[in-house]
């Protein structure tokens, strides 16, 4: 589905990305881990098409990406919702912006915020909701467009630790019932056990995939409290730190 | 509680404090260049029976109207230099040379040019407002961060989709702010402009006063562009309110007032 190829992207004369080559199936869910600075946001940004690379492509089932796509749906990592709309406007943008009668946006908006427990909140604005409040609108605006793939930037990371879990959790269950296709990037190990069905580690400063890692027991909520997981966790924590395990 | 009823009735309690030290001043001075307050106040209902309302009315109007253009031009031009850096590198520098000038200084060639009538007033203000109104709007465009650009963007927002939902919003609270600060220049500048070649306006009404050496009816003239101005103010907050909701929730937590 997600075929990226060659990717070279710079910042002056900077190779942040270079020669970067990555696949990601329909339906499967892909954690991206890496430390601060390895160029994680500057892949997504790509991924989403909201910048050109230098050299290579980015192939989307089958058409090579130019622009910004209608069916993704994109969280980044802080600047996600508008603080001069409610959270009922913010929610309802990504319809909007793609033109959607007023009609549709009030049905569908409804009904993610009242599947996501935010229904009560619709009237305030971002400033007034929790952290945690305020990454499910995020989410609730980028599924609002029914997209095929769902692009994430650290969207738990400055979340405690029980909030996170829950909208890990949620995460799972929108991937099951909405059939998506996830990338999902984030600096947290067990974050990207959890939620990577493939979990990608990328070098730290040459802009290449130092790894990949399948993960089979993704996709069940319990996983969490398995030894499997922590073993993992530990395969993972180890390849950063550039041990063999 | 002493707080809240403060916070309720601000402007009465305002108002009824300058009163007092008003009256106060009228006490220890005894001279009939500061009048009795309470003398005024009735002077000046009765005058606003008479031509007062009109002075007023012709004051408002040229500030209404200087306002309306200042900020349609000043706010579009500064959003557009925000927005695109390489125009701002040609015209900021001569921005930058602009907006300290005093501009009532140009009210001779204003006159000049517009003539002696309402334009070159309204010219004048509308110059002060707009240098403001201009900076302020474009500053605040450029603070905005390219992730928030990108997150609009990412929404699928096309050009004028990214001003109406980002820009214009994002630089609306500062635009309020511009408005405030540039509306006490403009009323005295205004005050000032109206004392050539009109017969009309408060300004007009105050130096006629002071010429005939009544000095009741020169208060009472205050009066009426200090009422003037508060309107003024209070209609910005009004709109403020409606349009920057946001904002405000925000300001609300750090500060009392
Ligand atoms: N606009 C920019 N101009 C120049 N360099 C940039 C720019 N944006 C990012 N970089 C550089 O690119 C590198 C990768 O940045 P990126 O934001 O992709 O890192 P990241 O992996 O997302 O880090 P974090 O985990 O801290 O978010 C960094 O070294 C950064 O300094
Ligand atoms: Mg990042």
């Amino acid at each position: 589905m997600i075929d990226v190829h060659n990717l070279v992207v710079q910042y002056g004369q900077t190779k942040i990305l270079n020669n970067l080559n990555m696949q990601v199936k329909r339906n499967e869910s892909c954690a991206i881990i890496g430390p601060s600075g390895c160029g994680k946001t500057t892949l997504l940004y790509q991924l989403a098409g909201l910048r050109k690379p230098n050299e290579g492509k980015i192939i989307i089932n089958g058409t090579t990406l130019t622009d910004i796509r209608d069916k993704t749906g994109v969280i980044l990592q802080n600047y996600g919702l508008l603080p001069w709309k409610t959270v009922w406007d913010n929610a309802g943008l990504g319809l909007k912006l793609r033109g959607f009668s007023k009609n549709h946006r009030d049905n569908v908006v409804k009904m993610i915020l009242t599947e996501l427990n935010v229904y009560q909140q619709r009237r305030q604005y971002p400033t007034q909701l929790s952290g945690g409040q305020q990454q499910r609108i995020a989410i609730a605006r980028a599924i609002s467009i029914e997209p095929d793939i769902l692009l994430m930037d650290e969207p738990f990371s400055a979340l405690d630790a029980i909030t996170r879990e829950s909208l890990q959790d949620l995460m799972i269950k929108l991937y099951h019932q909405k059939q998506l296709t996830i990338v999902l990037i984030t600096h947290n190990i067990e974050e990207a056990v959890f939620l990577g069905e493939k979990i990608i580690i990328m070098h730290p400063s040459n802009g290449t995939i130092k790894k990949i890692i399948d993960n089979p027991h993704f996709g069940d909520k319990a996983f969490r409290n398995t030894t499997d997981f922590h073993k993992l966790c530990v395969e993972v924590r180890s390849e950063m730190a550039g041990r063999p395990s | 509680m002493i707080i809240r009823y403060l916070k309720q009735f601000k402007t009465i309690y305002a108002s009824l404090f300058v009163l007092i030290i008003w009256y106060i001043l009228h006490l220890i001075i005894k001279s009939n260049i500061i009048p009795n307050p309470f003398q005024t106040i009735l002077v000046f209902i009765q005058l606003l029976q008479d031509d007062l309302l009109i002075h007023l009315a012709v004051s408002l109007t040229r500030i209404v109207f200087s306002i309306i253009i200042a900020v349609f031009c000043g706010g579009t031009i500064g959003l557009y230099l925000g927005m695109h850096e390489k125009y701002d590198l040609f015209f900021g520098p001569v921005i930058y040379l602009l907006f300290p000038l005093p501009k009532i200084a140009f009210l001779p060639v204003f006159m000049i040019l517009f003539g002696l009538g309402n334009t070159s007033k309204i010219v004048l203000i509308t110059t002060i407002i707009f240098f403001q109104i201009l900076v302020t709007t474009r500053d605040s465009t450029k603070g905005l961060s390219r992730e928030i650009f990108y997150s609009i963007s990412s929404l699928g927002a096309n050009k004028w989709q990214i001003y109406k939902h980002v820009v214009i919003p994002a630089a609306l609270p500062k635009l309020f702010t511009a408005l405030r600060i540039s509306i006490g220049t403009s009323i005295s500048v205004l005050f000032f402009a109206e004392n050539y070649a009109t017969t009309y306006g408060i300004g007009y009404f105050i130096m006629d006063s002071w010429t005939r050496v009544d000095y009741v009816e020169m208060f009472a003239g205050i009066i009426a562009i200090s009422l003037l101005g508060l309107f003024i103010f209070k209609i910005i907050d009004y709109a403020e309110r409606y349009f920057c909701k946001w904002a405000l929730l925000e300001k609300k937590d750090s500060a009392l007032f």
